[in-house]
């Protein structure tokens, strides 16, 4: 087998070297081989590796200063993996095209933006990566430290102390939940939180007649512990007032004039 | 000519050597001297607890006194790190109980520390009487019950943000009468309140009693009384300030503040409502270090109590200060070294837009001293950088935290790469770097052009691809530790570069570009780190080609580690899908 030299640009070969500290290396007889690879795919060095049972593959890694040519090389031509897009987003999650578009969109967006210094807000709330989604570990805040400042968050917005999380539970569900009130604005956003949680309808609500179009009905239980329909009073005294939540079904509901 | 100098001499010499350094490049000129200075090294410091055995460290430095060790990542603060990954302080407890047994200091950080571990300290290390407790967690106010009964000659009891299951406030009356060798004690983490009268007899029969930080559930009252059994006070951190008093009890405890004529340091002060904020200006222009970063202080009360404080050497706040309390401190503290600017918002969201560049620059031009900054802000320019680099060529620490990741500069709209670059251009002593905001490779071009004594670097959200850690592995010499979280790079770099990593205490890198077959290769060709790949979910088949989540890597003389849990993966594991099986004879 001929040593075939080695080239030194890396961007189109697979290089391979021998580190001068592994000695043991010289005890095998070696074929050093070039291979045109477009990106870093072990598994095709490994399908390749099957195919040819007399070599020994040996992937070592160069020590830097052999490539004095690295800087001006371009890494985006075979540095081209999904693998290597960024991504946000808890780690697990696949959703690297969603980041990628949603990552492109805002730099981008920011750039245009550049020439137009008065849109320059507006774009980036438009097409930045949605803050909403929480990002792990990020800003990076000791948790320690968050829980104070969320704990105080908490104390200052709730009423005396009292905290917002209410026990949910519906009629032949098998388990209760519980959800922070303070997380909704108004009836609609909680209404639909339960529909989501609970996975049913409650059809639409009517001041005089309750909820129509559903044989499920939201109530709650107040401070004088009776059992009131949700969406009578305003939303802030409701807050205040509300106990915890319960979704009748069916005959139970019939009081609360709904149409069944 | 026999030039070698009685081992009674080296060690009178060594024992000038203070600095664990200097002690590493003592033990490293020969043999004699190497045993020399083993058998006279008393603080010995293990900054990865994974990178050597216990029992190995215990056999090197018999007159150990003092052990510091680390556990967890850095990362393992922002939640990265899944519970269970490690960090276990038993082993080590364990050896040096049976090894080490006049063992007197213990500081652990970021380790899982159990109520069986204190209970071991406590029965078998003679002499105890430090133990600092920094970010651990794992353990009781049962452990620390033990601890205060058993330690005669505890003189420091630390607790530093830990996560405590706390049990109740029991564990202070195990304090014996006979315990009067207190100088420190911290347990502002806890929740459960203690009882007064046990608190205020410790305090009273402490006479070396220095530093005292109490927790949130003191209350004002309680600790005027204290501070009246404590006028020595050199650092304090106050209970929650903000019952209600009346005139008199107002006016009593200003008179006590006026007593403490030694306070340096102050911290706590949990919930301070704005009235008691003037009780503390007595003590203001003795201060050296003020912790305002649990107290919602507004701006205007700020600037009040800032301008008090001409001495004050390091400042933790948050961003309430906004960016004139910063002009005010600027104007006032003029001998400030450190400052540290928390958000007071939970995201982005809720980030305070009144504080921005500005309130840094300001610092960085009046203040002579600053070397080290973390500042947490909405947004940020080159501009603001450059200024910061040209006026403070001095800085040793430089955080900056903008926190909408791939930030712009908010004005030009470019990247922040040229900021970036003034500031490691012209800070020549920079040892810690984070950086933040929208940066392209070319950021991290200039960092390991110039970052030649850098040792700590943390990235998230930046660069373009594999020639960011290209440029940082090839380029910057003297790092240490580096951290990377969500950036676009692959295996290339990490491989061409792998040999650097032994020159390094850790690499993490998480949301990255990572193949699990670079991991499996550095694994196989480089014995002496371990290259650990932590999965939260942990896939069915894992292909070579797939990411993997998170991965840590380390230097280590002690071989695969032995506890690790099963979201963990390294070579040893598995070694028969390693890389070796492709070598055919």
């Amino acid at each position: 087998m001929s040593r075939k030299k080695m080239g030194h640009t890396f961007a189109s070969k697979l290089l391979l070297l021998l580190p001068t500290s592994l000695a043991c290396f010289s005890v095998f007889p070696l074929s050093l081989i070039e291979k045109k690879v477009s990106s870093m795919n072990l598994s095709s060095i490994k399908q390749l590796a099957s195919t040819k049972p007399h070599f020994i593959f040996t992937i070592n890694f160069s020590i830097t200063n052999s490539f004095p040519y690295f800087s001006s090389v371009k890494m985006d031509e075979f540095v081209n993996l999904e693998a290597t897009e960024l991504r946000l987003g808890l780690p697990g999650t696949d959703n690297v095209c969603e980041g990628r578009e949603r990552v492109s969109c805002s730099k981008r967006a920011l750039q245009g933006a550049a020439e137009n210094e008065t849109e320059s807000s507006t774009m980036k709330t438009e097409t930045s990566p949605p803050r909403k989604a929480q990002i792990v570990g990020w800003p990076p805040v000791r948790s320690f430290r968050k829980n104070i400042v969320q704990t105080k968050k908490n104390e200052s917005e709730s009423e005396g102390g009292r905290g917002l999380y209410v026990k949910v539970s519906m009629d032949g569900a098998p388990y209760l939940r519980k959800i922070d009130l303070s997380c909704y604005k108004g009836y609609s956003e909680l209404l639909k939180a339960l529909e989501m949680m609970f996975n049913f309808s409650a059809g639409e609500y009517f001041e005089r007649e309750g909820y129509n179009g559903s044989e499920f009905v939201p109530t709650y239980e107040d401070k004088d512990g009776d059992w009131m329909l949700i969406g009578d009073v305003p939303w802030e005294m409701f807050v205040c007032t509300c106990k915890r939540l319960r979704i009748m079904k069916g005959s139970e509901a019939k009081g609360f004039g709904c149409d069944v | 000519m026999d030039l070698r100098l009685p081992s009674k001499v080296l060690e009178h010499i060594f024992s000038f050597v203070d600095s664990n350094e200097d002690r590493n490049s003592v033990s490293l000129v020969c043999k004699s001297w190497f045993e020399t200075e083993r058998l006279t090294r008393k603080r010995v410091f293990v900054r990865n607890c994974y990178a050597v055995t216990p029992a190995a460290v215990a056999r090197r430095f018999p007159g150990m006194r003092s052990l510091t060790l680390k556990g967890k990542p850095h990362f393992a603060d922002y939640n990265l790190v899944p519970d269970g990954w490690g960090g276990y302080a038993w082993p080590w407890i364990e050896a040096m109980a049976e090894k080490s047994p006049s063992l007197e200091e213990l500081r652990l950080k970021r380790m899982v520390v159990t109520d069986e571990c204190l209970e071991k300290i406590a029965a078998s290390f003679k002499d105890f009487k430090v133990l600092v407790l920094t970010s651990c967690e794992g353990f009781s106010t049962d452990g620390l019950a033990a601890i205060a009964v058993a330690c005669r000659n505890l003189t420091e009891l630390e607790l530093r943000e830990c996560i405590v299951e706390d049990l109740g406030g029991d564990w202070l009356s195990y304090f014996p009468e006979t315990l009067t060798s207190l100088v420190s004690l911290d347990f502002s983490c806890l929740d459960s309140e203690v009882k007064l009268s046990d608190l205020e007899r410790l305090v009273s029969r402490s006479p070396n009693l220095k530093s005292l930080k109490l927790n949130r559930a003191v209350s004002l009252d309680a600790l005027g009384s204290l501070l009246r059994l404590a006028p020595q006070l050199v650092e304090l951190g106050t209970g929650s300030f903000s019952d209600k008093l009346d005139q008199e009890a107002v006016s009593k405890l200003a008179q006590v503040f006026t007593e403490l004529k030694e306070l340096k340091s102050l911290s706590g002060l949990w919930d301070v409502l704005p009235e008691y904020i003037p009780l503390l200006y007595s003590v203001c222009p003795g201060l050296t270090s003020l912790n305002l970063s649990y107290a919602t202080v507004q701006m205007p009360d700020l600037v009040e109590l800032l301008s008090r404080c001409s001495n004050l050497q390091k400042l933790w706040v948050m961003d309430l200060i906004e960016d004139k309390g910063l002009e005010a401190v600027a104007s006032s503290c003029k001998e400030l070294r450190e400052l540290r600017v928390f958000p007071s918002g939970a995201d982005v969201d809720e980030t305070n837009v009144a504080m921005t560049e500005q309130g840094l620059v300001s610092v960085s031009e009046a203040c002579p001293n600053l070397e080290s900054v973390l500042y947490f802000c909405a947004q940020f320019t080159n501009a603001a950088l450059a200024t910061i680099a040209k006026t403070r060529p001095n800085l040793k620490c430089f955080r900056l935290c903008v926190i909408e990741p791939f930030a712009p500069d908010h004005k030009t709209h470019q990247p922040l790469d040229e900021g970036f670059k003034a500031i490691v251009e012209s800070c020549k002593d920079l040892q810690r770097l984070s950086v933040s905001g929208l940066l392209t490779d070319k950021a991290f071009e200039y960092i390991g052009t110039h970052g030649k004594k850098l040792r700590m670097l943390s990235i998230a959200f930046a660069g373009d691809s594999d020639l960011m850690l290209h440029h940082l592995l090839s380029g910057c010499e003297s790092l240490n530790k580096l951290e990377i979280r969500d950036c676009p790079f692959g295996d290339t770099a990490l491989l061409e570069n792998a040999a650097k990593l032994e020159t390094m205490r850790s690499l993490w890198m998480s949301s990255c570009g990572v193949s699990f077959g670079a991991c499996k290769l550095m694994s196989e060709k480089m014995p002496k780190l371990n290259v650990e790949v932590i999965d939260e979910h942990t896939p069915e088949t894992r292909p070579d080609s797939s990411a993997v989540e998170k991965i840590y890597i380390y230097r280590t003389l002690a071989g695969p580690r032995l506890d690790m849990p099963e979201f963990v993966w390294t070579i040893h594991k598995n070694p028969e899908i390693g890389v070796s099986h492709l070598a055919i004879e």
